[in-house]
């Protein structure tokens, strides 16, 4: 069980780096998705006893984030007709140096934590810190706005891995009432994309400081 | 005793003989997906004969380098391939610390190409050998990281046990995660190293785009098939490295494993052959990215191996 768990999550974190590195806004649509479907698996991998809870979960995560999301964001793209490059601020090789650093760190840092032995075998809490990390730099570094709402999306990745080692204890509704929110969330930035880009005509976040009435 | 010499009878053979097919195989699998007939398999082999048998054109503003850089080359490449065991079989040379020799035999005979394409004096072949260099710093470190797995996960400094002892190991006890991560990273090395299409386009020829081909436009007759050959050596020897990490199998019996060998390293060419049909080249600017990813692979695998 654990070497298919650490399989996928070294996955994850190879997926993170793509995000990263890719100059491409569909790819890193894409790859958010697949990371999505990816970490829809692994309540099936991690649960314990049959039980439909985390059946239901797996779907409710894989429909979501493998497919409406991804969806919305292809949509907002559509609409909003802006470039399809990523305009990072600082170059993409250094963001994904930083990226592979932050990974590094968050190995070293998890070892050092008091966890108990059967969560100590597993990548499941570097990952969760590598993902976060790898949301805050596409948040911080990324000019568009779909760009941070994609940076928001692995940050709460990393938070779902992170949730995944209290998934014995965790209520089921709470975990729907996250994705439900995730939902939201992206749906609302996804129309308001669209509103930015026709009042002003120009996505980047830097300007959207200086918006008045 | 007899065993041995009878296997690095073969390994001689193999690799004196083999690696042009590859080639072949690989420009086979492109013609098919292009739905093309292609060239036949063996066409490497017949330039090969063509070239040697033809006279030589030597530009009058070159030195000996010019001559010596395809030859050196050729040797570097070669010797290398001794330090490397094909499949399940011993090197005929293996020595605590040979890894170290063997990356610096091929950064040997990139130094007397790149020397060799700047002693024509002609821009374009400057420019290739600046982006040969160039590249290959970047794909030095992933070799060295993938090499430093091997190192841990086997514990000598010496190819031969290094590269054998994924094959020592149950699948319980394989670093299952590491290896296919140094293997993604050297497989994008190949790719790299041997100039094939997300680096670099080997039919292309337009001089401002090309790498490997731009620095041996000058080079004509029996220098050009050395070229021609080290470059398919090279190809093989990476080949053959790149397989003891993916696929780590071996049946006791020397009359399968060296079949299966063979067969694994045509399947590799014709896994070349895909990625370069369904693939195009990268710009030159994003080259260097997907260098630093296949370091960066090599470093996750190596982290792992850590922890």
């Amino acid at each position: 069980m654990n070497a298919s768990v650490n399989a996928l999550l070294v996955v994850v974190l190879l997926l993170n780096l793509f995000l990263l590195g890719t100059s491409r806004i569909r790819a890193l649509i894409q790859g958010a998705a697949l990371q999505g479907i990816l970490l829809g698996c692994m309540p099936l991998l991690l649960h314990q006893h049959l039980s439909p809870f985390p059946f239901v979960i797996a779907a409710a995560t894989m429909i979501l984030k493998g497919s409406i999301v991804p969806q919305m964001l292809f949509k907002a793209l559509r609409d909003a007709q802006i470039k399809r490059e990523v305009e990072p601020l600082i170059g993409l090789i250094p963001t994904m140096l930083l990226g592979a650093l932050g990974t590094a760190i968050s190995i070293a840092f998890a070892s050092q934590l008091a966890l108990v032995p059967e969560h100590s075998q597993t990548l499941v809490v570097p990952a969760s810190f590598a993902t976060v990390l790898t949301g805050f730099l596409l948040l911080t570094t990324r000019i568009k706005a779909i760009t941070q709402v994609i940076g928001y999306l692995i940050l709460e990745n990393g938070i779902y891995i992170f949730g995944m080692l209290l998934l014995e204890a965790m209520p089921f509704l709470v975990e729907l009432g996250i994705l439900l929110d995730l939902f939201v969330g992206i749906f609302v930035v996804s129309i308001i994309i669209h509103h930015i880009n026709r009042e002003f005509a120009s996505l980047d976040t830097r300007r959207l400081a200086s918006l008045k009435e | 005793m007899i065993a041995h010499a009878f296997n690095t009878l073969i390994h001689l053979v193999l690799l004196i003989t083999m690696p042009p097919m590859l080639l072949g195989v690989i420009n086979k699998t492109k013609a098919w997906f292009g739905g093309r007939v292609g060239p036949p398999v063996l066409q490497l082999y017949y330039d090969l004969i063509r070239l040697v048998q033809k006279g030589m054109v030597i530009s009058t503003t070159t030195t000996w380098i010019f001559q010596a850089g395809p030859i050196i080359t050729l040797g570097a490449v070669l010797l290398a391939a001794l330090l490397i065991p094909f499949g399940r079989f011993d090197a005929p040379i293996h020595f605590g610390g040979d890894l170290i020799l063997f990356a610096y035999l091929f950064a040997l005979g990139r130094f007397f190409t790149t020397a060799a394409a700047l002693d024509t004096g002609s821009p374009f072949e400057g420019m290739g050998a600046a982006r040969e260099v160039t590249f290959a710093c970047l794909s030095e470190p992933a070799l060295f990281l993938a090499f430093l797995v091997l190192v841990k996960l086997s514990g000598t400094y010496s190819l031969t046990p290094m590269l054998h002892s994924p094959m020592a190991h149950t699948f319980v006890t394989l670093p299952v995660a590491s290896l296919l991560l140094i293997g993604a990273g050297l497989f994008i090395i190949v790719l790299a190293e041997n100039c094939r299409i997300p680096v670099d386009d080997p039919n292309t020829h337009l001089e401002l785009t090309m790498i490997h081909e731009v620095m041996v436009l000058d080079h004509s007759g029996p220098l050009l098939g050395f070229i021609l050959y080290g470059a398919s050596i090279k190809l093989f020897v990476l080949c053959a490295l790149l397989l003891n990490v993916i696929a780590p199998f071996q049946s006791r019996f020397a009359m399968i494993d060296w079949p299966m060998f063979i067969v694994e390293m045509l399947a590799i060419s014709v896994v070349i052959g895909v990625v370069e049909s369904v693939m195009a080249r990268l710009q030159m600017r994003h080259v260097p990215t997907l260098l630093v990813s296949a370091s960066l692979l090599c470093g996750f695998g190596f982290l792992l191996m850590l922890r």
